[in-house]
Formats: C-alpha cells, structure tokens, sequence
C-alpha cells in the first residue's frame, strides 16, 4: 500500500506534493536536477493564449522570510506551450495541472479547451489570482460573481476537472470559494500570493519595477493555514493548500488545515530538490504521529 | 552539470572596502566548466534572508577542487557570507550559467578585458586562460576609489593593467571607456563584465569588434525557471527575451537590449 497516495478529481496521485505554478516553469529545468515522476503532480506556468512577455525588471525583491514578485505572467503562449512543452512533459510519468491566465473571458475560455485536450494534463488551474496583471488576473479572484461566471465558462468546455486559484487578498476569502463551487469548480487552490511592496532606503520608491508585487516564501504561511482551514469547512470540495511550504512539517500543518494536497512554491527557488526532499520525509512524520496513511491528516485542525 | 555541494571554507581575506575574497573547496569545482559562470549560495539554514547570492567566480583549480569567488559585502546576505569562518561549510548550488569562452581569441591576438568594480573579478581566470593559450591581454579595470581596487597585481602579471577611478584616488581619472579614448588599444576581441551602464558604453564604443558581456540582474532561482532576471533581446534575434541566469550571464555583443 502506498502511504501516500492521494486521490482527487481528475488526479491519482502518488504523494500529495507538487510544484506551484510559476515556481518551476514548465518542469524543464528541475528535471535535469531530478526524475520528474518522484513528484506527486505538476502545476506548470500559467499560460495565455498569446506570448506574452512580462513585467519590466526587477521583477522580484526580498522580503523577511519571503519574498515579493511580478514576473506578469511571461509565457511562449498557448501554442508553444501545446507544442512544446507539454509534449516534452509526456515524457514523464506524472499528472500535469495546467495553469490557464487570461485577460477576458474568451481568453481563459480558448485556452482552457484547448489545453484541457493535452493527453497529460489531467486537470486545469484556473488563475483569477495573479496580482501582477493589468487586466483579468485577480479582478476575477476579487468579485465572487465574475469568479463564479468565468468558473462556469470554463468547466463548459473543459475536458478534465477545473480547480480554481483563490487570492487571499479578499476580505472573506470562503464567499469566493462557495460562488466557484456553486459554479461548478472540482476543487480549490489556495493561496495565491498577498499584494505588498518593498520601498528602496535611499530612493523612498518601490523596488519592483511594476511598484507592487506578490509575497510569498514562509512569511505567508499563517495566512494561508487560517484560510486554508476556513475554506476547507465552507465547502465540500478538495483543496490544494500552498504559501509558504519549505520542509516536510508544513505539510502536515497544511493538511490538518484542511487540504488534501499540497504545493511548494518558493522554497523552489531556496532548494531546487525541496519536492523529493519533502516526499521522502513525509513516511517518518507519519510514523511519528502514529498514522497509516496521509489521507489521515486532512481536516483534523476541524472542531468536530 | 548543476549540483548541490555543501563547500567548506579554506581561506578568506578583505581584498579592499566590503570586498571578500573566499575560498571554497568541494566537488562542485569540478564540473566547472567556462570562466564567468556563477554559484548560487544559502548563506544561512534558516528562511531569513530566504533567497541564495549569486556570485560569481573569480578563479578554480580543479585538481584542489577549489573556487575562487570575490564578492561585495554589501547587504544582509553577502555581510553573513562575509562573516564565515574557514572551516564552515555553505550551501553551494552550481555551477550556474554560460560563461565567457577562450576559444574566441587565437593565440597570437590580443583580447581586451574590461571589468568594473565586482564585475572584475570572473575576467580574471578568463585571463588565466586567454594568457595561457598564448593570446596577448590587456585589462582596464574600473573602480570607484583607490580604497575599492584589487587584483591589481594579480591582472598585472598576466598583462599590461590599466586601473581608471571615477574619483582620480588610483591609476586613471574617469570611466574605462575615458581611459580607452584617451589611449586605445588595438585589440581583436574584447570581453567585458561590470554595471550595465559600462557595458552600454563599452559595446558603442567598440560597435565594429568581437565582443562579449556579461550581466547581472536580480535572480530569484537561479536555474532558468522564475523569469525574474529576463532581458529583451534586441530587435532581429531569435528570441524575444534571455534570461541572464541560464542563458548568460555572458552574451555575444548586440544580442541583450542595452
């Protein structure tokens, strides 16, 4: 039996650990670091339908225990992504969770049939999370009834299930989470980075060239194990928990939240082989806990 | 190939203001594989301050499996490293990126080597090897003040060795490309590394040459997965975009937007 293992809609998983998007591009350069199929899953880079190119430099800075970016959604596009990467992915053995980022309606609702098609993308992310984007982004992630309209927009031309990316910079983060599940959404994924700004000493101005960015890295955390842990009990469907994961330990505290699954996003960055690490470390962390499986965990921070 | 090494440190020395020069010993040296690649450091176990330092490498003896980085002692992360002492181990990813290649100067030639400030360093085992292949250098070597020169003699006895201070305190008043107008060097190739502003003069300056730059820009990953240190290419390359990490940090003159 694998202690592990996690099942979710559209998802077999064999551990419930995975890259974050946008921490880890389309897989290509942590897979000539480590074999790929280790991982429980992949959350690839947002893609839009058209290449788009991103913020202006510097597009991160650091932060205590974190740090703040706006890379902007850079992406070779729908096409190449199809093309190119997912098609270098198929040679690994692992589920892709393909992450979709648009600027309209239409734009989200091309790219996700399109891309829903692939033969290894087993579910889709749906990005109306992203701060550091003019249009679409997180205007859809801030007002539960476009949220809700383009969640149902997507799931009627997608082929596999549709998880959704929350933004925690909302007042009441599970009004947002009921409207996509109303909506049709098959899961929730959660959280995306909080809005901040970093000022240079000797300057007074932003250091980011886009003045605001998103803070990620283990400064999150909290936030995200309390919204983790309300969401999760407001709703019926699974969650994907992330912010701020960097050892073994927050997944478990993710888990107890409430989430079934967990992504690792920045810590990427800190320690490119943090994904195995961690999935190597989970069996002894049950064993002293005194668990069987994994799936033991979920929800257990819940009052019964 | 990029590896994890944890890399012990065997000597460390102040080389001018809030310039370390260190020495690291481990395996990494050996899958070192061009002058100008950097290494990407955590110079602590804890998430504060969370992201590695790339730095980059000055000098390595593969048979010692020891590297040479010089870096500026400047910010939270780079005073920590400062702080080690010989014996500690740091957590060492690399080596990182393309770096400049020898094989674009034939022996015989004369290659210019232009540095400025912590962007001097990685020219120095460029020298090595240029020297040592039997091609004639010549390095301008910019700095601020006397008190933020080094490697003086160390470039000097690999070959003739201009210093230019902004502030006139050591060798030639003003910029590099001052001291080169003033008295030009006849050259084949010239590589370069320092602030972009440099870089910018040094490529107009010698639009008509050979050249090679390498650059710096603020790195999350390290790897080529964040995009957070991308630059626009100019127009007619390629690609729309480099990322400095995993494509550079050194490029062929007129490929980066400057």
């Amino acid at each position: 039996m694998n202690r592990l293992a996690v099942e979710l809609p559209g998802l077999s998983l064999r551990n419930p650990i995975m890259p974050a998007s946008g921490c880890f591009g389309f897989g290509k350069e942590y897979g000539n670091l480590y074999d790929l199929s280790q991982l429980g899953a992949i959350m690839i880079k947002a893609t839009t339908l058209e290449t788009r190119f991103g913020n202006p430099t510097p597009r991160v800075a650091e932060t205590a225990a974190g740090m703040l970016n706006a890379i902007g959604l850079q992406n070779p596009g729908l096409e190449r992504v199809m093309a190119e990467e997912l098609t270098r992915l198929a040679q690994h053995d692992v589920p892709i969770i393909a992450n979709v980022a648009g600027s309209e309606t239409e734009d989200y609702v091309q790219v996700a049939e399109a891309i829903s098609k692939a033969p290894n993308v087993n579910a889709l992310e749906l990005n109306i999370s992203c701060p550091n984007v003019k249009c679409g982004g997180i205007a859809f992630g801030t007002d539960p009834k476009l949220a809700a309209e383009l969640t149902a927009a997507v799931k009627a031309v997608s082929s596999v299930p549709v998880y959704v990316k929350l933004s925690p910079n909302v007042s009441d983060i599970t009004v947002i989470a009921k409207a996509v599940e109303a909506a049709g959404a098959d899961g929730i994924t959660m959280i995306n980075t909080l809005v901040g700004m970093r000022l240079d000493r000797k300057t007074g101005k932003p250091v980011i060239a886009n003045g605001t960015g998103g803070l990620s890295g283990p400064a999150v955390k909290p936030v995200a194990i309390r919204m983790v842990y309300e969401v999760s009990q407001a709703v019926n469907i699974p969650i994907i928990g992330m912010g701020g994961v960097a050892e073994a330990g927050d997944v478990i505290d993710f888990l107890s939240a409430g989430a079934s699954a967990v992504a690792v996003g920045t810590a990427n960055f800190v320690n490119p082989f943090v994904c195995p690490e961690i999935i190597h470390a989970l069996p002894a962390l049950l064993d002293e806990l005194g668990l069987e499986t994994i799936t033991e965990l979920i929800g257990r921070s819940h009052a019964v | 190939m990029i590896v994890q090494n944890r890399m012990a440190i065997c000597a460390t020395r102040q080389l001018a203001d809030n310039i370390i020069e260190m020495v690291l010993e481990g395996n990494l040296v050996k899958e070192i594989a061009s002058p100008g690649q950097f290494v990407h450091i955590r110079v602590t176990d804890t998430f504060e301050p969370l992201l590695r330092r790339p730095i980059s490498i000055a000098s390595f003896d593969k048979e010692k499996e020891q590297m040479t980085l010089i870096f500026r002692a400047e910010g939270r992360g780079t005073q920590l490293l400062a702080a080690k002492q010989i014996g500690v181990e740091v957590d060492v990813l690399g080596p990182l990126g393309n770096g400049f290649s020898a094989d674009n100067s034939a022996p015989g030639e004369t290659a210019l080597l232009i540095g400025g400030g912590i962007g001097v360093p990685p020219l120095y085992q460029l020298s090595k090897e240029l020297t040592a292949k039997g091609v004639h250098c010549v390095h301008i070597l910019g700095f601020q003040s006397a008190t933020a020169v080094f490697y003086e003699e160390e470039f000097a006895a690999l070959g003739e060795t201009r210093i230019v201070t902004a502030d006139g305190s050591a060798g030639e008043q003003g910029f590099v490309t001052d001291s080169l107008a003033r008295n030009p060097v006849e050259f084949t190739t010239y590589y370069t590394c320092g602030p972009t502003p440099m870089l910018h003069a040094v490529q107009q300056a010698f639009h008509d040459k050979q050249g090679f730059l390498s650059f710096e820009q603020r790195m999350g990953c390290g790897i080529g997965a964040c995009f957070a240190c991308v630059c626009e290419t100019q127009s007619g390359q390629d690609t729309p975009y480099v990322k400095v990490c995993s494509d550079g940090p050194v490029f062929p003159a007129g490929v980066v937007a400057i």
